[in-house]
């Protein structure tokens, strides 16, 4: 089937997402916008994924587990993974590496994640938008290593991206794929960089707020949607 | 002035890139987006950086720096050592940050 997907959403647990990102917002609106498949990617913090997990489940939207975690370089990679057990595995790295900053939320946003009825599970202590201690070539091989899916976020943006803080696509990392931001349109961008036509190109929305959910989508081929419809698509195109 | 001379002068450390230590050098640029510096950074230059990945040492190539200068400690990865060999441009290293580093090398060229 023709999976609709939009695998770039923060919730209210990144400290810039807004109130209205809690898991039954964001997957009703999934639902509404007719995407098939959703992940959930704060910075770097998977906590929220469970609970959009399990109402996905319930409202009919195939959700993956993911991150979106800031290197020490500086650049925004996609994390992906299928199961709870790898989620796990991904948040206790995440932890380990992130700097111990406590977040001011004065200054940053509230960092809650939140149930069904946005009683608060917890709070993140600490500040979620720092780099972590690790390079990414360090991220990309202990994501692979837990069987995850990495792929660099918006790297066309002057800021944060794998274009703006490393110059290039390095050769040798082993990325799944590329992510644009909604504000470009991947044949205009391949234009201009026909060195990356080899790469898979895969758009999202990147979105803080509700109502920009589904702004951008990306459609993959497969058997089901979820995370394995997801890797198995990736590494055919390959 | 050389690569060799600013060496001496600012008590670097060199990391790698050794046939590269008679580079001649006009100034220094300092920035930590590669983008940047791939853009706006002049060629003979010594750059400053805390950047270690090995794309610092493309980037130096294409824009034909005289050397790249690590601040703060940081140590290049190996492959980015391997390639200051291969490019013949020297990689260094200090312990000051960039302010400081910067500030020093800007008053050689500058007394």
């Amino acid at each position: 089937m023709l999976v609709k997907a939009d695998l770039h959403i923060h919730t209210f647990l990144s400290p810039c997402g807004d109130i209205g990102m809690t898991p039954l917002n964001i997957v009703r609106k999934a639902r509404e916008k007719a995407l098939d498949l959703i992940a959930v990617t704060d910075h770097n913090s998977t906590l929220q994924g469970p609970e959009v997990f399990r109402l996905g489940q319930r409202e009919g939207v195939a959700v993956i587990y993911g991150a979106e975690i800031t290197t020490r370089e500086e650049v925004h990679c996609l994390a992906y993974v299928g199961t709870e057990t790898q989620r796990v595995k991904l948040q206790t790295y995440l932890e380990q590496h992130l700097p111990k900053i406590p977040n001011d939320p004065e200054i940053f946003g509230y960092q809650l994640w939140v149930d069904e009825q946005e009683k608060v599970f917890g709070e993140a202590p600490y500040l979620l938008i720092s780099a972590l201690d690790q390079t990414i070539d360090q991220v990309e091989t202990f994501v692979h290593a837990i069987g995850g899916l990495f792929v660099p976020a918006h790297i066309e943006r002057p800021r944060n991206s794998l274009l703006s803080q490393l110059g290039f696509v390095p050769p040798g990392l082993r990325t799944d794929a590329l992510e644009l931001s909604r504000r470009t349109r991947p044949a205009d961008f391949l234009l201009l960089h026909p060195e990356l036509k080899k790469y898979e190109i895969i758009q999202s929305s990147d979105t803080h707020y509700i109502d920009d959910l589904g702004a951008v989508f990306t459609l993959f081929e497969m058997e089901k949607p979820g995370f394995e419809g997801l890797e198995t698509s990736l590494k055919s195109i390959k | 002035m050389t690569v060799r001379e600013i060496i001496d002068s600012l008590h670097l450390k060199i990391f790698a890139g050794e046939q590269g230590l008679d580079n001649p050098v006009e100034g220094g640029y300092t920035s930590d987006l590669l983008s940047d510096v791939m853009g706006y950074a002049d060629a003979g230059r010594v750059w400053i950086t805390l950047q270690t990945h090995k794309n610092i040492m493309a980037i130096a190539s294409l824009k034909e720096l005289a050397a790249v200068l690590l601040v703060k400690g940081f140590e290049p990865d190996e492959d980015t050592k391997a390639l200051a060999g291969k490019e013949g441009i020297p990689i260094l290293g200090t312990t000051e940050q960039a302010f400081e580093i910067s500030g020093r090398l800007y008053g050689l060229f500058n007394p």
